[in-house]
């Protein structure tokens, strides 16, 4: 079992028009830059993308939007402190969002991941981002149905990981990635370091490798913070 | 500290926050929202310390880091910088929410444009235009033992923010359990507005009329003062 591959071009071989990509951070803790970027590279069109937010300045997620790939976003939270790629096309109509609570969100993903096709929460009860939903009364309170959220490709970064997959994280940057990992058909990860098969303790191992398809090393990887800080445009 | 207080026409943002921490018990498990409930981490009485959650993943954050020493891994949900306390935990996303929504925090701390008499919050988006954004608002009002809102009285244009129903687009139906504005402390019962507190310097009828539903008086109404800070 080896799913090292050598470059991050290779890591994103595949991912063509209209995939469904989970994209892994909360704001620039997480977000695979490189990963992204390879991705800009190859220039597949029409994406759906999930991630919390929608990008912010002119790297990552934002020069995806920037670069016209991205038909729909599926987020909690389409606002930064520089939103301006996202918030262009939203207003001039070239990008259809579906806003979900953020821990709808997680919750939909981890269910798309687990096999639970739709669950029922109490969140949003009563909103507008409840229209339309199915809604039951559990023990006196009523809750919103809200379905699984599965994807062709998740595309993650983590700490260490190991040719078996197996992934740790840095701190807060671990947010939606375990649970993408499980919700997508192919797992794509870029990890800071790799490790050999049984340098991760297996008590430490967040995200098992069973979740993950492809690992591929980055050393000291790009932070959007300090790019959107440096107004760098990398795309 | 009430000793060194004096009767204020109004409170300040800061103040309101204070006020809102004299609430949080010690070993408290607590989540402040972005922006103005971010402030009330600064006024926890000597003695207390209350365990902050962020909905990114981090159980016991502490201060903001000196600048330059910032760690982008480590921010918290307005994602800014944050250090980590002793005992700190992180997790990930679908943990933080059943944290939140499982009834496992103590107290929720929000803004809000408009509080209805029922509990209804209304936080998120003023009108239809613009790009909509909705965060982790309308999960953290439910689950919580004590959701807290902590607000102006009024709004910038002199409009109650305490209403009969919200007229602004709904973030959670009867969820908010308490109110500390810029001039009263007021509990949400049964579907009315109790006041508990109020400025020593103003008369009921007064703050009556700057609120947009009925006040109800049932028991004591104590003075709401803070310190000048």
């Amino acid at each position: 079992m080896d799913k090292r591959v050598g470059s991050v071009a290779d890591a994103v071989a595949g991912i063509g028009n209209g995939a469904r990509v989970m994209i892994g951070g909360f704001g620039g803790a997480g977000a695979p830059i490189e990963l992204i970027h390879a991705l800009i590279d190859k220039r597949p069109r029409d994406l759906t993308v999930i991630n919390n937010n929608a990008g912010t300045g002119r790297v990552g997620l934002a020069a995806m939007i920037d670069a016209g790939m991205v038909r729909k976003m599926i987020c909690s939270f389409p606002r930064s402190s520089d939103p301006r790629a996202f918030t262009e096309k939203y207003l001039a109509g070239e990008i259809e969002l579906e806003l979900v609570p953020q821990g709808t969100l997680a919750e939909r993903i981890r269910a798309g991941g687990a096999g639970i096709p739709a669950f029922y929460t109490p969140t949003a009860y009563g909103t507008e981002l409840a229209e339309g939903k199915p809604i039951a009364e559990f023990d006196g309170r009523r809750y919103v149905q809200e379905r699984w959220l599965k994807a062709d490709f998740a595309l993650v970064k983590a700490h260490l990981g190991d040719p078996q997959g197996n992934l740790t994280y840095n701190k807060a940057a671990r947010n939606f990635s375990p649970l993408m990992c499980m919700a997508a058909a192919t797992t794509i990860v870029q990890v800071s370091r790799l490790a050999a098969a049984g340098d991760i303790d297996p008590e430490s191992v967040v995200t098992p490798g069973i979740f993950v398809d492809r690992v591929v090393e980055v050393p000291h990887p790009q932070q959007e913070e300090d790019l959107v800080r440096a107004g760098a445009a990398c795309a | 500290m009430t000793q060194n207080t004096r009767p204020n026409s109004r409170l300040s943002n800061a103040q309101i926050a204070w006020r809102a921490a004299q609430d949080i018990a010690d070993g408290a498990y607590v989540n402040l929202g972005i922006g103005l409930p971010e402030m009330v981490a600064s006024y926890q009485p000597p003695g207390r310390e209350a365990i902050f959650h962020t909905e990114n993943g981090i159980l016991n954050f502490g201060e903001p880091p000196a600048p330059g020493e910032e760690d982008w891994d480590l921010i918290n949900a307005g994602k800014k910088a944050v250090t980590l306390k002793l005992g700190a935990a992180f997790f990930h996303h679908a943990d933080s929410f059943a944290m939140v929504r499982g009834g496992h925090l103590d107290v929720a701390i929000l803004g809000a444009y408009q509080v209805s008499q029922k509990g209804d919050l209304a936080n998120w988006r003023v009108g239809s235009t613009g790009v909509p954004a909705v965060g982790g608002a309308m999960d953290l009002v439910h689950g919580a033992r004590q959701v807290f809102v902590i607000t102006e009285h009024l709004t910038k244009a002199g409009e109650p923010k305490l209403v009969e129903a919200c007229s602004f687009p709904l973030t959670g139906v009867a969820c908010v359990t308490r109110v500390y504005t810029s001039h009263a402390v007021v509990d949400i019962a049964d579907g009315r507005f109790v006041l508990r507190e109020k400025l020593p310097g103003q008369a009921f009828a007064e703050l009556q009329a700057m609120t947009g539903a009925t006040l109800h008086v049932d028991g004591e109404v104590a003075d709401l003062v803070a310190p000048d800070i």
